[in-house]
């Protein structure tokens, strides 16, 4: 009952903006966005993490076609969905600083967008997986077509194809697990889990390649990473927060529920190029970080290497890296989507992205500067932030998979210190310049998002466990699927 | 049956109008027609009924496309009434379509190669009278011309197929060529395969599959866009069902000497047609290079030869008619107000149109096969239909081709949302033709949500 509330209360608003008045736009669509992370905070309380997965709603959409309307949530669906209903309302609210053309039609979009992500996060059927998977395609094209920046429809499209292919090659594997479930065929979980451990280790491996080149090209890994920086930076702010807060996720998830427990063997003998991959990403991307000119740019791919150390870990296949993996989703999530706000402030104040041009904010405003340290501190994983208890995890992890990767892995945390604390250094300190002289402070709507959110990464750094403890036992049993398909 | 007399009786009556004078109600007589044929045909259903010394049979099969070609003809004339003015004959257009619907509905339900036969000829020789009439326009007589030389060798192509089929069968019936075909057990004499790939030729003639689709194009230019979008819809859904039939009850037993051939149709089908409508400028030709690659995704559905199969081309054949009509609905709205067809007259169709606009967009995804459009699940029921039958290498290079075709789908709705238009006012759009776009945008992502009501019918 409440994961069906969660998946559709986000739709119904949705419909209903589409018929307000500029004016009340933006409030309703925080209201909503605020009535749905009420509904995953109940859901929190209510849920038992050691109970499996619960609030199960599951009955036949088309029967013929062993497709049913199965949806539930258990512990790694608990953090993502909170994560989602989290960070929406704080998009919303950083879009309060802008006045956008057409506001039914956008927060319409952004609400429709929540829909799709929480369904992805809480589908047990193959199918209906795959359809909100592409569902949350549409609203986040059309956002970044109508309201992105210059160039956009060329860049907006790349993104879309791009996307696309590597859906519909996940729509190929997941039709062939499909036909090979046994009996009347369905493409209910525990049957596609059976269906892909029983395969042989050559078919595992075309199943592998045609279901992870979707998960590769979302989160995104090295070398299908081309359209990222592009659409991040061609994005308007709340576009790009929605993809690298929440959307990349997808990626991530896909992997632990969809990807590790369906096609084991395969996984074992491909997990360790995959790594490589995922660790030349985090290195490539760091170095190009340092090099930009365009704060957003940079923090664009500074996400990609912070995203190939989540993949690296979820490759890993032990309880830290995985672990790792869920809480450093949530860390990711809440840094960047801070990181993005940040810089948008910057650029509506001094009409520049450029590093060089700023300067000295922080004798101008001084506590925007202390935000940003919190939320830059976080991003390179200062003990006591939330970054750190995630890559901390996650090295860890790594470490017991292989020392030698954990070397070139822990770059990331050097060279993240390179191109955050350069630019900051470059835009917030030294003098203030003609363009940042005017510089104003924080205003009340933009403390309401950050404040919060600077919060979290303090809390989360000191007290993870909450989190961690929602996790925990459905880990725990992923990692049971993957040794009893290994055998 | 009674509704294969009501319908000749509507066209019928059509032609009587002109003496009697009741022209002003004819299309509310013809669409109240047509939905009481939609009753009539439903009443048959599990009856199997044989008509003629078992011609023809009225199966599941041929009631739910009888259904469903009436559905589309109903849709159709509420989006087409600017075809059925005063001024141009209406009665004799009127007449004419309903004779080629009724060509139509026998080739659903043929059980006999000569009613086949008869079917295609009744569904094309008012098209090409229809595709014609537009008397002034000489790309109009072209598309005429083009489509009756060529429409008619390739009838002479199906003809002589159902000649040599004859020749070593002894039989026009379906099930005594299947019985012919199981008594040899599969191995059937040079003379049936030239006979079978003959026939093939003639139908991929028809439903513009490559290599015999260079008349699609311009007939489907030189025509009134109304006329293109009966036969992008109607006589695609026709010839498939036809071309369905043929092969699943016949020539199933012979899958080896026909499926590589079909596939190799199906993939220079679905390349030429999308990657040629990469190129044009003008919307009608686009629209009809992609109704060529639609007919190649269709082909999937004719390689699976099972009730998985019949049921995907009968739910393909729903998305994509439902979406293609509502697409060249506004295309016609558009070429009246702006004189001629290219993309460039979609440009910021979102600020002065939105209804249209968005109404266009859903059409086009649907015809992309973005989820959750009806488009999509249909896509989705042939992909499963061929990867059933072990066609993997043909379904990686249909979705390749899916992708280039996304391209220049998205180039239409870029155009619309994105780009800045010259001549900014809004076009004149009728509330009723508002709410039939509307509508049939609707019933592109109903039917992609409950897609469970179609399939598993047949």
């Amino acid at each position: 009952m409440l994961t069906g509330l969660l998946i559709f209360w986000p739709l119904v608003a949705s419909v209903l903006l589409l018929f307000t008045r500029g004016k009340n736009t933006k409030t309703l669509a925080l209201s909503a966005a605020l009535i749905e992370f009420a509904l995953a905070l109940i859901t929190w309380m209510q849920f038992d993490s050691t109970a499996g997965t619960q609030h199960v709603i599951d009955f036949w959409w088309i029967k013929s076609m062993g497709i049913s309307f199965h949806v539930g949530i258990d512990g790694i669906s608990m953090v993502l969905v909170l994560l989602t209903a989290l960070l929406v309302p704080f998009i919303i609210g950083t879009t309060f600083n802008h006045s956008y053309e057409k506001p039914s039609l956008f927060y319409s979009l952004i609400l429709l967008m929540e829909m799709a992500l929480i369904g992805v996060f809480v589908s047990f059927d193959g199918f209906l997986f795959y359809i909100f998977w592409e569902l949350a395609l549409i609203p986040i094209y059309f956002i970044c077509l109508m309201w992105g920046g210059e160039n956009r429809a060329r860049i907006t499209f790349k993104f879309f194809v791009y996307t696309l292919a590597g859906s519909l090659f996940m729509l190929v594997g997941f039709i062939l697990l499909y036909l090979h479930t046994p009996g009347a065929h369905s493409f209910n979980l525990t049957e596609l889990y059976k269906a892909g451990q029983a395969m042989n280790e050559q078919t595992q491996s075309i199943v592998f390649w045609l279901i992870f080149v979707a998960f590769a090209v979302k989160m995104p890994i090295f070398p299908l990473h081309t359209w990222q920086p592009d659409t991040y930076t061609v994005s308007p702010a709340a576009g790009t927060m929605l993809l690298s807060g929440i959307m990349l996720k997808m990626g991530i998830y896909g992997i632990l529920r969809w990807l590790l427990p369906v096609v084991p063997e395969a996984v074992a003998e491909w997990s360790n190029l995959v790594m490589i991959l995922s660790i030349i990403g985090i290195v490539y991307a760091s170095c190009i970080a340092i090099i930009q000119k365009d704060y957003k740019r940079l923090i664009a791919y500074s996400s990609i290497a912070h995203v190939g150390l989540i993949a690296a870990g979820c490759f890993a296949g032990n309880m830290q890296s995985l672990q790792g993996a869920m809480i450093q989703m949530v860390s990711h999530g809440i840094n960047v989507v801070a990181l993005f706000f940040i810089i948008d402030i910057i650029e509506s104040r001094t009409g520049t992205r450029e590093i060089a041009k700023l300067g000295g904010i922080r004798l101008v405003a001084p506590v925007l500067a202390t935000v940003f340290t919190i939320v830059m501190l976080g991003s390179v994983a200062l003990p006591g932030t939330n970054g750190f208890v995630g890559e901390f995890l996650l090295l860890t992890g790594l470490n017991n998979y292989s020392h030698t990767m954990v070397i070139f892995a822990g770059l990331t945390v050097i060279l993240g210190v390179v191109y955050m604390f350069r630019s900051f250094q470059t835009s917030m300190l030294n003098e203030t310049n003609s363009l940042t002289k005017g510089f104003t402070d924080l205003k009340s709507n933009e403390k309401w998002v950050l404040f919060p959110l600077a919060g979290l990464i303090i809390l989360i750094g000191i007290y993870p466990k909450p989190l961690l403890d929602i996790s925990e036992p459905a880990i725990k049993q992923l990692l049971e699927h993957v040794t009893s398909g290994l055998n | 049956m009674k509704a294969l007399i009501l319908l000749s009786g509507l066209g019928v009556f059509s032609l009587l109008a002109e003496i009697f004078n009741f022209k002003k109600f004819l299309l509310p007589i013809v669409l109240i027609g047509l939905l009481a044929t939609i009753g009539v045909a439903a009443f048959d259903w599990d009856t199997q009924i044989q008509y003629y010394n078992n011609m023809m049979v009225f199966d599941n099969f041929a009631i739910s496309f009888t259904i469903l070609l009436l559905i589309t003809c109903f849709g159709w004339l509420l989006t087409a009434r600017s075809y059925f003015v005063e001024e141009s004959s209406l009665t004799d257009h009127f007449a004419l379509v309903l004779f080629s619907l009724f060509g139509a509905m026998l080739m659903v339900s043929y059980n006999n190669m000569t009613m086949l036969f008869l079917g295609i000829e009744t569904l094309s020789l008012p098209l090409y009278v229809m595709a014609g009439s537009q008397k002034s326009n000489l790309s109009s007589n072209e598309a005429a011309f083009k489509y009756f030389l060529l429409g008619s060798f390739a009838t002479g192509f199906i003809l002589f197929g159902i000649a040599l089929i004859y020749g070593t069968t002894a039989s026009f019936h379906l099930e005594g060529i299947a019985k012919y075909v199981a008594s040899v057990n599969g191995n059937v004499s040079g003379i049936f395969v030239m006979g079978l790939l003959m026939m093939l030729c003639g139908l991929c003639f028809k439903v513009g599959a490559a290599p015999f689709h260079f008349w699609t194009p311009d007939v489907y230019e030189g025509s009134p866009t109304q006329v293109t979008s009966f036969m992008a819809t109607i006589v695609k859904t026709a010839a498939f069902a036809a071309f369905f039939r043929l092969f699943h009850v016949c020539f199933s037993s012979v899958y080896g000497s026909w499926a590589d051939v079909i596939s190799v149709i199906c993939v220079l089908t679905l390349f030429i047609g999308n990657v040629t409508a990469v190129f044009q400028t003008s919307v009608k030709r686009l629209l009809a290079y992609s109704s060529i690659a639609h007919a190649g995704y269709l082909l999937l559905g004719i390689l699976g030869v099972s009730a998985l199969a019949a049921n995907s081309i009968l739910y393909y054949s729903l998305a994509y008619s439902i979406a293609t009509i509502c697409a060249f609905a506004i295309l016609h709205i558009i070429q009246q107000a702006k004189k001629t067809d290219t993309i460039d007259n979609f440009n910021g169709l979102f600020k002065s149109n939105p209804v249209m606009a968005v109404a266009m967009a859903i059409s086009m995804l649907s015809l992309a096969g973005i989820p959750p459009t009806a488009g999509f699940f249909g896509k989705y029921l042939l992909f499963t239909t061929a990867l059933q039958k072990g066609h993997n290498w043909l379904v990686i290079l249909a979705v390749i081709s899916s992708l280039i075709g996304v391209y220049y789908y998205f180039k239409i709705i870029i155009a619309m949302f994105y780009k800045k238009s010259n001549a900014p006012e809004s076009i004149l759009i009728t509330p009723a033709q508002s709410a039939i776009i509307v509508i049939l945008c609707i019933l592109s992502i109903a039917v992609g949500i409950v897609p469970g009501l179609f399939t598993g019918i047949l």
